[in-house]
């Protein structure tokens, strides 16, 4: 498919280019629309706060010192709820209200559509978690080791999280169906991925299953950044984990979206 | 005037149900095209495969000139839509709504705001502009819908029910904005299941009836179909149910249709019958309260091409719902 633009004259290349601008400023249109309409809410954004800040307490009253062994999987755990709050409904309700029709209507990709969905979602998880590590690594004491992968690693796992969430949007039909199937991925995460046990010490087949879950390398890496090369996998294989996860699952829904797409409408 | 949408031979399947049969017609540029049938006869399935969001199970169209199937993006940027149910973001105010569509149809940003202003202007929404839609009341939804379906200068608009579920003032102020948005050169393409309104709005008309295309001409032409019959209205105090029957058993008769003590008898020669059909009342002693003869409207022509009581057709389809099958 081709997105409309006036540049007939153009050498190849450069078309490709402006094709490609194009359709990321409409996927960022369709984000903005999204933050505005669904993400920037205060029940949200309470709830993507409210968790890690629960989390923090009930730990730092159990176990004060150990906390900070902690910290990695707490943020890896505030991107993974923040990022599929309403990723995983977002689709199926628009698709309900007959809104989604709209998108299908106007001249986009359905790559375009998704990212945008996907950028939205991305955006807002990383907001939350932004408001939260910036105040938990000073109070516990901690730094940044490898400042650059720890962006990236927060970059790479909010997308993965948010294209789960979008992943099961496009595979249901209802809103109650997406909210059952989300919390049937996130919360067995909580125990399964190194956010307070570590892989290594849990019981067999788990690291099997622990392996398998994209969170597993979010907490891992976050453990290199900030616990001193504490991670049990090389860094750089948690970074081109996360992106294996990015493509399979962006393919994954695509290809379910528009199958549904054909079938639904 | 050139042919502006073609479609050929559309067929449409759910399952093994029919809901699209065989359905060929051309819609010339600037013309409003109405889409007339009862709830359920392939209207919207048909809408819904012209603007490519539903796949024909075979068959196509062209909209100016773009294979609706394989190049669906051109086809997009030529259309405006304005769906049964209206379907802006409930969240989003009407300004907010029409600019992310101008952003979606990749409107330059400085046109944006102005054509959404004019827009909210020609539509008489300036007021309600900062209101949010799931606050706005059904017509002005209903308008700013279609507000939304112009942003991107269509040279189609398709309006697939339009004036379902409004009140008698919105809908008469809907049908005025259609009829001056035709004077601008659009081309309108509208489903109905509203006989009065198809024939008030519409140059030429297909009625469709499960599935398949009856008839397609002018208003004028289709009711000169049923000019050779003669149609009389009998008001009466009450109706006995003996009295039906013995209407019914006369000679002369093609059709009565009954609505609680009024009678319209649909007869080839009125000369014939009308002597029977008065001494028939008479005798029976019920008292005639008035007496019409009429000219077959678009309604008598639809009654005689479906077989269908026009009152079905009165009868509105739940606001939201699934596609029509």
């Amino acid at each position: 498919m081709i997105l409309p633009c006036h540049c007939e004259a153009k050498p190849k290349q450069s078309l490709i280019w402006i094709q490609m601008k194009e359709e990321i400023k409409r996927s960022y249109f369709i984000a903005k629309k999204d933050m505005s309409a669904y993400y920037l809410k205060p029940p949200l954004i309470s709830w993507g706060l409210m968790l890690p800040i629960v989390f923090v307490l009930a730990f730092y009253f159990r176990n004060p010192i150990g906390i900070k062994e902690i910290v990695p999987g707490l943020i890896g755990l505030t991107l993974l709820f923040s990022c599929t709050s309403m990723a995983a409904i977002v689709i199926t309700f628009e698709k309900r209200i007959g809104a989604l029709e709209r998108l299908l209507l106007a001249p986009l990709n359905i790559r375009t559509i998704l990212f945008g969905k996907t950028l939205g979602s991305t955006l807002f998880g990383l907001i939350i978690t932004f408001c939260i590590t910036i105040f938990l690594i000073p109070i516990m004491g901690l730094s940044v080791n490898h400042p650059f992968s720890f962006v990236i690693i927060i970059i790479l796992s909010g997308f993965t999280f948010s294209l789960l969430g979008i992943l099961i949007s496009v595979g249901v039909k209802e809103v109650f169906e997406a909210m059952t199937m989300s919390n049937f991925f996130r919360f067995p995460m909580i125990f399964l991925c190194g956010v307070f046990f570590p892989v290594s010490s849990m019981p067999f087949p788990l690291p099997i299953v622990s392996y398998l879950l994209p969170l597993t390398y979010t907490v891992d890496g976050l453990k290199h950044c900030l616990l001193e090369d504490k991670g049990s996998i090389p860094l750089i294989l948690n970074l081109l984990i996360l992106l294996g996860f990015v493509i399979l699952i962006y393919a994954l829904s695509f290809y379910i979206f528009r199958k549904r797409i054909r079938q639904e409408f | 005037m050139d042919t502006i949408i073609r479609v050929n031979d559309l067929i449409k399947f759910y399952g093994t149900v029919l809901a699209v049969d065989h359905v060929s017609f051309e819609v010339k540029g600037g013309e409003v095209f109405g889409f007339l049938g009862p709830n359920g006869a392939g209207k919207t399935t048909t809408i819904r495969m012209m603007v490519g969001l539903t796949q024909p199970s075979s068959g196509t169209a062209w909209i100016d000139g773009h294979d609706v199937l394989k190049e669906s993006v051109e086809v997009k940027r030529t259309i405006g839509l304005v769906p049964e149910t209206s379907n802006l973001y409930g969240e989003l105010t009407s300004l907010e709504n029409l600019i992310y569509q101008a952003e979606l149809y990749g409107i330059a940003r400085k046109e944006r705001k102005d054509r959404a202003f004019q827009l909210l202007e020609e539509f008489g929404l300036k007021e309600h502009e900062e209101k949010p839609f799931q606050k706005l009341s059904r017509g002005l939804k209903r308008r700013l819908t279609i507000a939304a379906a112009l942003i991107h200068h269509p040279k189609i608009l398709f309006l697939d029910e339009p004036t379902t579920g409004l009140d008698v003032m919105s809908a008469r102020r809907l049908r005025k904005l259609i009829l001056d948005s035709k004077k601008k050169g659009l081309t309108i393409f509208l489903t109905t299941h509203y006989i009065p309104e198809a024939e008030s709005l519409c140059d030429r008309i297909a009625i469709i009836v499960q599935g398949k295309i009856r008839i397609i001409d002018t208003p004028e032409n289709i009711k000169a179909q049923v000019k050779e019959t003669e149609i009389l209205e009998i008001g009466l105090d009450r109706l006995p149910e003996d009295l039906k029957g013995l209407l019914l058993s006369l000679d002369g008769i093609e059709k009565i249709l009954i609505d609680e003590n009024r009678i319209r008898f649909h007869v080839k020669s009125l000369n014939q019958v009308a002597f029977h059909i008065l001494k028939s009342i008479e005798d029976r002693g019920v008292k005639i309260r008035s007496i019409n003869t009429l000219s077959p409207n678009l309604e008598d022509v639809f009654i005689r091409l479906t077989g269908l009581d026009s009152e079905l057709m009165k009868i509105d389809k739940p606001i939201k719902g699934g596609p029509e099958s």
